[in-house]
């Protein structure tokens, strides 16, 4: 049996559909979700009770203010900020402020009117801000319009606060619910001025997150979560080699199983149970015979991958140039003192708590299709792909996710997979759910790097010359081949070393070469938080401190030498290291280390506090400066540095997924483990925007958290650590 | 057929007796709060009170749980959602993307419910969930809160 619809509070919507036959052409009711979902009719401005100001902003009678996001909360905080950005040029009173989604179907039908809906690259307020700001400005001077127009008096006249129109003169005023239905029928106006920064009311203050009361009370509703009515459930295993294929499934020995309704292969490489339940489901999966054809990689392991990149450190072959300034080889030549050392970087699985999901119904003319997805655009892409229709007749409700962090972005396999299942059981709701060690066993892995580095000291024991030689993985070539250079180059291999832009080297050296030597193992890599910042700020830091150790200098000083055309950077950095107290002694047996980036359009420094006590390490302390330009939320900027340093550092401690086989070795969190709470350091927070830029947040200062430990950790024993993650390292 | 208590109610469900209970009350009770992420008991995101104790539902056959045993789950945790520790974790923000946040709460109301005022250390063996949005120092402030809350005459 299952369980009724969820009972959170909420609208019901109708799909609509003329699919003939299926129970769905009735009109199936479906249960909007808390406040996220907007139904279709709504948006598409049959709005005969709820006025549609613009796009961007609802008005109900009672003035509540719902604000459209288009980007996905995944626990970063955009839904808060982004309803900020709105809500500040809006005037409306924040208190009356909710939120909702626009589907990525009505998004098309109404021309792409709310713009990119991809949650990435820490990019959901920095390349949105303009044009939501612009929606709310825009929502407010037609609402003052309306009003100036029922009273008969010049708009200038008139003036927004709280979502409380004043006509100044006379003092009369009106509320935005009020004049919200005459406002939805004017012409928006072609030009608003957005305020000035030192006008923000809203902007820049710590308010609390619109999302959080749900998620306190069990009724925040997940993908993992969505009851509909007639629903089934699916379990799903792929093969565990990657491009491996089904060969056979003996679906008679589960077909009598309790609840089981039906066994379907999904493509050509999985296979899933289709249950009352899903346990019932996965029970029966797990008592499946299936048999592989494990393809061409089936004896892949981990040390084929080694060498594989161990030959790209000193190749000539496929090397593309990063980033190059004066002549780094003869700099090194010139040099008084060199210094080489090989850094490595392991693939790494995302690991949501939430496991990958989807629930999917699909008739000959119709699919729709549930799902937690940081890019619902791409959402439906896949899934009128799978549906086999055209993208006009399908749509995405999007929930909020149980973590993201890339991993449901620039991949909707899930969803293409829900929808294959539920094309075979046409008009019926199915919801596919991923167990643990699916996700594990089928992520699109952090990709995999080793990195040699050459760097030249002159007589002074300044850095002269550098040569970064990075071999491995290419996300874009395998995810995203259209965003490659012309010559083939994969730039988002070089951030953190790039002459300018959002990931920018934060040092001017001489003489510089930054290269790439790809190499791209059968094993599918991904965007993963903060992407490949994670281990080239790793490489670069730990090495600038390897140099600054060998020209005798204090590692902060070398540092500042180098960063003289890097006054943002420099700021971030000192004032961590004023904060930290640098150069005075710490607490007996605890040491520091630095790193500083700019990636994602901010600047982030960090210092560790470290001590290691038998080879065991402990991080007491982490301040941590930003600078992201213009700052929306500061308490949420707080747990976001929080939050990323718990990722960094689970990857730097533990984060490592193996092959054996052909397939990935780590199944689940017992071997594939997570930082805890009691391993959590205090950390310091410093927001300092310098304003005129917008940087990005939720990535940014996970690429400090690694560099700086294992700077400290060296302070603390005299080792380098260049090969994460640490449970590798003997430091007793 | 297994009867159950829970969130204070008598239930009965017709399930396999190795069901694990979060199963139970996620596909037969429809109480979804209580989440699945690793199915092995280690991340917590299951965990639930039974006799007030915080337990992972996660590997817990339903045939181990006594009819007369209470269950609580995070819908039961509270009548008008003020435990001490749902009112900290709002004060506080505390969820980032929410999803451990039901197993973390239940295990914070167990560990308050057992040791008024926990120390850092209490806390730190206490609260062994996985949140890879990385809650963790916002949880522990928020459990020194709900204890002052609860000590200042906070419901439940």
């Amino acid at each position: 049996m299952s369980a009724d619809p969820i009972t959170v509070s909420r609208r019901e919507f109708l799909i609509r559909s003329t699919a003939a036959g299926a129970g769905f052409a009735l009109g199936l009711t479906l249960p909007a979700l808390g406040c996220n979902a907007v139904a279709a009719e709504d948006a598409a401005g049959g709005a005969d009770e709820v006025p549609e100001v613009n796009a961007w902003v609802v008005i109900h009678p009672d003035d509540t203010v719902v604000i459209r996001i288009a980007r996905s909360e995944m626990g970063q905080g955009t839904l808060t900020g982004l309803a900020q950005l709105v809500a500040e040029e809006l005037m409306c009173d924040w208190s009356k402020v909710t939120t909702e989604y626009p589907t990525p179907g009505e998004n098309l039908r109404r021309d792409r009117v709310w713009g990119s809906f991809s949650t990435g690259g820490s990019r959901g307020i920095r390349e949105s801000e303009a044009y939501v700001r612009k929606g709310g400005a825009v929502a407010r001077q037609m609402l003052i319009q309306a009003a100036a127009e029922a009273w008969d008096v010049p708009m200038d006249a008139c003036t927004a606060a709280d979502s409380v129109i004043t006509h100044t003169p006379s003092g009369r005023t009106t509320t935005y619910g009020k004049v919200a239905k005459a406002a939805a029928e004017l012409w928006p106006p072609e030009h608003v001025a957005l305020k000035d920064p030192a006008d923000w009311q809203l902007i820049g203050k710590p308010v609390k997150r619109l999302d959080t009361v749900d998620k306190l009370h069990g009724k925040q509703v997940y993908g993992t979560d969505l009851v509909l009515p007639g629903m089934l459930n699916a379990a799903i295993k792929a093969c565990p080699v990657f491009t491996g294929k089904v060969e056979s499934f003996d679906a008679d020995k589960v077909r009598s199983m309790p609840g089981v309704r039906a066994v379907v292969a999904v493509g050509d490489n999985a296979v899933a149970v289709v249950a009352d339940t899903w346990w019932q489901a996965k029970t029966a999966l797990d008592a499946l015979p299936i048999s592989w054809d494990k393809g061409p990689h089936a004896d892949l392991s981990s040390a084929d991958i080694d060498k594989m990149l161990d030959e790209g450190l000193t190749s000539d072959e496929q090397v593309f140039v990063g980033n190059a300034g004066g002549d780094a080889r003869q700099g090194l030549a010139d040099a008084a003192q060199t210094i080489e050392a090989v850094y490595a970087y392991p693939y790494q699985n995302h690991a949501t708590m939430e496991p990958m999901n989807a629930t999917a119904v699909w008739t000959e003319d119709r699919c729709e299709v549930w799902c937690p997805t940081q890019d619902g655009m791409a959402a439906l892409e896949a899934a009128a792909d799978a549906a086999g229709l055209p993208i006009e007749q399908c749509d995405v409700h999007k929930l909020h996710l149980g973590g993201g962090f890339g991993r449901r972005g620039a991949f909707h396999d899930f969803v293409t997979q829900a929808v294959s299942i539920a094309k075979q059981l046409p008009g019926t709701p199915v919801k596919l759910l991923w167990t643990r060690e699916e996700d594990m066993a089928h992520g699109h892995y952090h990709p995999i790097t080793k990195c040699r580095l050459v760097g030249g000291l002159d007589e002074n024991g300044d850095l002269a010359a550098l040569h970064v030689r990075i071999s491995g993985q290419s996300i874009l070539a395998a995810v995203r081949p259209g965003w490659m250079a012309e010559d083939g180059a994969d730039p988002v291999t070089f951030q953190g070393f790039h002459a300018d832009g959002d990931h920018a080297i934060s040092y001017s050296v001489p003489n510089l070469l930054v290269e790439h030597a790809m190499r791209n193992p059968p094993v599918p890599p991904g965007f993963w938080r903060g992407v490949n910042i994670n281990q080239n700020a790793i490489y670069l830091e730990c090495f600038i401190d390897e140099l600054a150790q060998a020209a005798g200098k204090d590692p902060l000083d070398f540092r500042r030498k180098l960063m003289a055309d890097h006054p943002k950077s420099l700021a971030v950095l000192e004032a961590v290291a004023d904060k930290a107290g640098w150069g005075q002694a710490a607490a007996d047996g605890v040491h520091r280390g630095l790193a500083v980036v700019k990636t994602f359009g901010s600047y982030v420094a960090a210092c560790a506090e470290v001590s290691v006590d038998g080879g065991e390490v402990k991080v007491h302390r982490i301040i941590a400066a930003t600078d992201p330009g213009y700052a929306v939320n500061p308490q949420q900027i707080e747990a976001q540095v929080e939050g990323s340093f718990v990722y960094g550092l689970s990857a730097l401690f533990h984060g490592e997924c193996t092959l054996e086989d052909g397939a990935v070795v780590q199944s689940n969190f017992h071997d594939y483990p997570s930082m805890q709470l009691k391993d959590m350091p205090k950390v310091e927070v410093i927001v300092m925007p310098s304003g005129g830029f917008w940087g990005g947040i939720g990535e940014p200062t996970i690429a400090v958290a690694a560099p700086a430990v294992l700077n400290a950790i060296f302070a603390a024993t005299g080792k380098r650590v260049r090969r994460v993650p640490l449970k590798h390292q003997d430091l007793s | 057929m297994a009867t159950l208590k829970v969130n204070g109610k008598p239930v009965e469900v017709d399930v396999d007796a190795s069901t694990p209970l979060l199963w139970v009350l996620r596909e037969q009770l429809g109480l979804t709060g209580t989440k699945y992420s690793c199915g092995i008991g280690i991340c917590g995101s299951c965990t639930v009170h039974i006799d007030g104790a915080a337990v992972r539902a996660c590997t817990l056959p339903v045939s181990e749980v006594n009819p007369n045993q209470e269950i609580v789950t995070i819908e039961g945790l509270s009548a008008n959602n003020d435990h001490p520790v749902q009112r900290a974790w709002a004060e506080l923000d505390v969820p980032q993307c929410g999803y451990c946040q039901p197993g973390i709460i239940m295990t914070a109301a167990a560990l308050l419910a057992e040791n008024p005022r926990p120390s850092d250390a209490d806390i730190d063996a206490g609260v062994t969930n996985i949140c890879r949005c990385g809650t963790f120092n916002r949880v522990r402030q928020g459990i020194h809160l709900a204890a002052e809350l609860k000590q200042n005459g906070g419901a439940s």
